[in-house]
């Protein structure tokens, strides 16, 4: 029973990502049946810590969090061609804010807090080095994760005298609707900006950077604007979390990995499409969470080669793939151009 | 009117004056050609004109207004497009879009996307895209890549239009039509300066010719004196 709940969880959370395409389609087809399933699916992900307990909740939580983070990621890194490296940054800035102001905020407020202090950081962060483009941009976002990440430990040995810090501890179903509630807005967020005409901005920019900006678009306002929307995000999530994690130090709070895991499940998905990166996020959180525990030393090594076999065999993502089977089977044909 | 004009415009790369101390004027409802031979400045002029560059030192007004220091996406708001030598064309938008993005940021960008959306369909019949509107601009030709240049530089509703070598690698058809575009683009009331190497095309549709040579000005007239212009014919033959 809790592996039937399980799947409908996680079909329910990639149903949202199609959901929100099917809304930016010029053409939609079957408006009825798809309102009537939307509902269903918001009503089930609503309810779920109601009938389903214990590990359930706890896990789609967790998944949860991955979508968020990579759907995020890809909301700027995806057509803008920058491949930020700060998740792992914005993330830990939510998790600490989380520890300072957790006992004393509720939590609302404290994510809330999380999610304004990245948005902050990234500001500020992107007005440095959005000026710096490939590989530099990486790098650079990269070691942002490593310098706050030892500033702050710095900090705490020697002006507080810490290492690490408790976080204020919350029941796991209350952070699975903050979680859930964080997924929604992050959702509605990802459909406002493909529908504006910042979206196709941010394309334009991807494109050909200098050719925007003659267009008229103030380039460097765009990036670094939507750069830190980004990382709201990315901070909200870490400020939820933290609450599952009770202790903290930087170096958990800093983990790299989470700068590369959104990346690479984005790129695992496709990010052509808003339900790319959360087919990518469900898929490797879920196998994360199944090999670990049944192969915990063999774990990276399959991880590996799933990964190396996705970036060979599908250039653009699952969603890539599918699309190309859909595009053979209907037989499409191209335009005189 | 002078719609824009230069003083002293100057732009070195090390030790190279890639443009040096150039003074130039464009007139509303002129066409201008900007001609001479390779590495004469005419892209770095318009790249200074555009903000893609800053000129040391040397001033730039449009409609009376100095525009040097601004930004580029301020000088385009302002209503100054161009289109480039390179063609830099949003190759995985369609072409659609491409001009549509022209038309919601540039000189009016409070505009309502139904309005964009029928400004960027006129715009597409005015240079003859409409057929491949939902291509990706990637698949395009050279020359309906070139087009889609002029209709997304048009889109941003310019008083101002440079266009970098519009007919560059083009065949004699596409040229006659590249040709008869610029005419009816000066008809709609655009103003047109044009680098251009085909000299069929610039004699034929130009009210005026600037020549530059080495970064330096070394005429200015009617096609007719440019053609006879002792100077400018030893630049382009030798004596």
């Amino acid at each position: 029973m809790q592996q039937f709940f399980i799947i409908i969880g996680i079909l329910s959370l990639v149903y949202s990502g199609w959901f929100i395409e099917w809304l930016l389609a010029k053409e939609r087809k079957s408006i009825l049946i798809t309102s009537g399933i939307s509902l269903l699916v918001l009503a089930l992900l609503a309810t779920l810590p109601l009938y389903a307990s214990g590990y359930t909740p706890i896990l789609i939580t967790n998944l949860t969090m991955y979508i968020i983070l990579s759907v995020s990621w890809t909301l700027f890194s995806g057509p803008t061609g920058y491949m930020s490296l700060a998740t792992a940054a914005f993330f830990g800035v939510g998790i600490y804010t989380a520890a300072f102001l957790g006992e004393t905020l509720p939590l609302p407020v404290f994510i809330l807090a999380g999610g304004v202090i990245s948005f902050i950081v990234a500001l500020l962060v992107g007005a440095l080095t959005l000026r710096l483009r490939g590989i530099y941009f990486a790098i650079f976002t990269f070691v942002l994760v490593m310098l706050i990440a030892h500033l702050l430990m710095f900090w705490e040995l020697h002006v507080t005298g810490t290492r690490g810090r408790f976080v204020v501890v919350i029941d796991y179903n209350t952070i699975y609707y903050a979680m859930f509630a964080i997924f929604v807005v992050l959702m509605l967020t990802a459909y406002f900006i493909k529908r504006s005409k910042y979206g196709l901005a941010l394309q334009s920019i991807g494109q050909y950077e200098e050719a925007a900006a003659h267009m008229g678009i103030n380039v460097t306002l765009v990036k670094v604007t939507f750069f830190a929307v980004s990382a709201f995000f990315a901070g909200a999530t870490g400020a939820t979390i933290a609450t599952r994690w009770t202790y903290i130090d930087p170096g958990i709070a800093f983990n790299p990995l989470l700068s590369f895991l959104p990346v690479l499940m984005a790129i695992f998905g496709g990010m052509g499409q808003l339900y790319g990166p959360v087919i990518g996020a469900v898929i490797f959180a879920y196998l994360q969470e199944e090999l670990i525990t049944r192969f915990s030393e063999l774990y990276m090594l399959i991880f590996g080669i799933i990964l190396v076999i996705a970036i060979l065999y599908m250039p653009n993502g699952l969603v890539g793939l599918i699309q190309k089977w859909r595009k053979a089977s209907s037989g499409e044909q191209h335009a005189d151009t | 009117m002078r719609i824009l004009e230069g003083e002293g415009v100057t732009k070195c790369f090390g030790g190279l004056a890639a443009v040096s101390n150039v003074d130039f004027h464009v007139d509303g409802g002129e066409i201008v050609g900007l001609i001479g031979p390779n590495g004469a400045g005419k892209t770095t002029l318009f790249n200074l004109i555009s903000a893609a560059l800053a000129p040391k030192p040397g001033v730039i007004r449009f409609k009376g207004k100095n525009i040097t220091g601004l930004k580029p996406h301020q000088i385009c708001r302002m209503g100054v497009a161009r289109t480039f030598q390179s063609v830099k064309i949003f190759a995985n938008i369609p072409v659609f879009e491409n001009v549509r993005l022209g038309s919601l940021f540039g000189t009016s960008p409070g505009m309502s996307s139904a309005d964009a959306t029928r400004e960027a369909t006129e715009l597409l019949e005015f240079v003859g895209l409409s057929a491949v509107r939902a291509t990706p601009a990637r698949d395009l030709t050279l020359a309906n890549q070139k087009r889609l240049e002029v209709a997304r530089a048009l889109a941003t509703k310019p008083e101002l239009l440079m266009l970098d070598e519009l007919m560059a690698g083009l065949n004699p058809t596409e040229v006659a039509q590249a040709i008869e575009l610029v005419t009816r683009i000066r008809d709609k009331g655009v103003t047109v300066f044009m680098v251009e190497h085909v000299m069929k095309a610039i004699m034929s549709v130009c009210n005026r010719i600037m020549v530059l040579h080495h970064g330096e000005k070394i005429a200015e007239g009617k096609p007719q004196e440019i053609a006879t212009n002792r100077t400018v014919v030893e630049v382009y033959l030798g004596e």
